[in-house]
């Protein structure tokens, strides 16, 4: 008798667990030819309700971690990544990627994580300043975490466009909740299994599937949240986000870029975006 | 004139029938007006509570200017029952709460140890009456209960009972440091014969707080006694409690146990201070749709 393949439930990803969506929904993953390869969450508004706090609970406790050792766990996330790379690969062309595009993806994402590892112990030198000032003091600006980013991932790029926007987020001490491409949720999931075996925080990075049209008005308008990244090119959709930004003037990032796999997508910029810019006035003697 | 309880007829607990019974509680789903009537309801019973080492007259005047203006954007709040500090600070929560219809609550005896003589406990309750508490919250000796000396306790919560005068006595039985629900129904038994007003689950000391299978054990306990004597307890929980979830899950047992009568701040209270917050954003979220933060909310 031959033997059944054990197939993955794939589940959400909030504060360390894996839940089912509490809305019990879920949607049909089939590849190009009409296959079912997996049935998906479709998260809803609760689902994001409770990774935002679990978000925020986290979130200053990260913030606290020292550069380096946030820059070694990110380094970690790339080692993990690297030792699942066949799964990868395989993931992305059971949903239409060719053989070569999907590696070159997975090599990417984790040259991209490297990248960032090492920005994070450098950002803070690059983006802060010393301040000449009027009076005897020491003026100085330094950027610090916004707190909780909520992320709207790219469709195209499942795997390199979420890398590519939680990495600079998550490098600058903030935690988020990223809703996966539409297209192919797998590998988020997936992606979620490499973060939780990483030393990432619980609750750091969340991750949820589901459709766009039902939850990001509720990723724009949550007041807990400090700042919203929005990938894509829908105008319905952006002046959506942007109108219920204003509830408690969250900033709003929008990447219409869909060239994830190339130089340009990462930048200590990128970091930068996610940061506020504290000034200090600190008396010195005459 | 009081009656030491007949412990051997003591019901004996059934700790896995007891968790079924609570999980069944939490199952409930409670939506949109019926949400907001209960969160109300809930916020109307919140003994508003700050009992640290560090705190200080401003501390307690900054509370009870929260426990009358929960949140100045919401209209049709009700007000919290009651603001309950140390015995010290009585007189400064007095001040403040006049004519606002809200009560002083105070813990006294040697809180929360309860270790100390008899005569510095009554000294600590009369002081707290004199500076004008409505309420006063005891601790049981949970030493010598749980050394089987049940007179001793029975006495100690009769006595101070005396001291209180018109003061309501809340008893708390500290449940979290005895054991076993055969142990919570006892000193319910004991707390109630004894006089008690109110018996209350925790301190907010000691973890676990208090729980919902050790309250639901006190209300059944409540629920005999009122049968036998035709005398109404009230019940509080304290600690521990900081969702409005949570919340509503207590007054669903409360509902079921002991019906619409036990429904009011007269006969229950939840001992907490993060589950105001929590509540107000709940009500705000039911009215606007959106998501809250706590930066939105007073602290204290």
């Amino acid at each position: 008798m031959s033997r059944i393949d054990v197939l993955k439930t794939y589940k959400i990803f909030i504060g360390g667990k894996f839940p089912r969506t509490e809305s019990g929904r879920f949607s049909r993953l089939k590849n190009k030819n009409g296959d079912l390869v997996a049935n998906i969450c479709l998260s809803s508004r609760k689902d994001f309700r409770n990774a935002v706090v679990s978000a925020r609970n986290t979130q200053k406790g990260w913030e606290n971690i020292t550069a380096l050792n946030k820059g070694q766990i990110l380094y970690r996330i790339a080692e993990m990544l690297e030792g699942r790379k066949l799964q990868f690969i395989k993931e992305l062309m059971m949903t239409g990627s060719s053989k070569y595009q999907a590696r070159s993806e997975v090599e990417q994402s984790i040259d991209r994580l490297i990248y960032y590892a090492g920005w994070s112990d450098k950002f803070h030198q690059i983006f802060s300043s010393v301040n000449p000032v009027a009076s005897n003091h020491f003026n100085f600006s330094i950027p610090q975490a916004m707190g909780v980013v909520s992320v709207i991932a790219p469709n195209e790029f499942s795997l390199l466009g979420l890398v590519s926007v939680v990495a600079p987020v998550i490098v600058g001490g903030n935690s988020c909740i990223v809703l996966s491409s539409e297209e192919n949720p797998m590998v988020s999931i997936s992606f979620a299994e490499v973060l939780n075996t990483s030393d990432v925080p619980h609750g750091v990075v969340n991750i949820l599937t589901g459709k766009r049209k039902e939850l990001i008005s509720h990723f724009a308008s949550h007041k807990d949240v400090n700042s919203i990244i929005y990938c894509g090119d829908n105008n319905e959709e952006i002046k959506e986000i942007e109108k219920v930004s204003v509830e408690n003037l969250k900033r709003v990032e929008i990447y219409k870029r869909k060239n994830w796999d190339n130089k340009t997508s990462q930048s200590p910029y990128f970091i930068e975006q996610f940061q506020e810019i504290k000034t200090t006035w600190h008396p010195t003697e005459a | 004139m009081l009656n030491f309880p007949d412990l051997s007829k003591t019901p004996k607990i059934d700790t896995v029938g007891v968790r079924e019974i609570v999980n069944r509680f939490c199952k409930r789903s409670i939506k949109t007006s019926a949400k907001v009537h209960g969160l109300h309801l809930a916020l109307s019973m919140i003994d508003l509570t700050t009992l640290e080492g560090k705190d200080t007259p401003r501390k307690v005047i900054q509370l009870c200017y929260k426990a009358q203006y929960l949140h100045n954007s919401m209209l049709n709040l009700p007000d919290v029952a009651a603001v309950c500090v140390y015995p010290t600070l009585v007189g400064v929560a007095k001040k403040e709460l006049i004519g606002s219809g809200i009560n002083v609550a105070s813990v006294a005896t040697a809180f929360p140890s309860g270790q100390s003589t008899l005569e510095v406990k009554l000294n600590d309750t009369k002081f707290a009456v004199d500076q004008g508490a409505d309420e006063v919250d005891m601790v049981i000796s949970r030493g010598n209960f749980l050394a089987g000396e049940y007179n001793f306790v029975f006495d100690e919560i009769a006595a101070i009972k005396e001291a209180c005068g018109k003061a309501h006595l809340k008893v708390i039985l500290e449940t979290g440091e005895l054991d076993t629900l055969d142990n919570v129904r006892k000193a319910s038994d004991i707390a109630m014969y004894a006089g008690a007003d109110f018996i209350k689950t925790s301190t907010g000391k000691i973890s676990p707080a208090a729980t919902m299978p050790v309250t639901y054990v006190m209300l059944r306990a409540i629920k005999d006694y009122y049968k036998k004597t035709g005398i109404k307890i009230g019940m509080k929980p304290a600690g521990g409690i900081s969702t409005a979830k949570q919340s509503l899950q207590y007054l669903v047992m409360l509902k079921e146990t002991l019906g619409d009568r036990w429904m009011n701040k007269d006969l229950f209270r939840f001992g907490a201070s993060r589950l105001v917050n929590d509540i107000l954003m709940q009500l705000e979220k039911q009215e606007s749709g959106i998501y809250q933060s706590l930066d939105y909310f007073s602290k204290d």
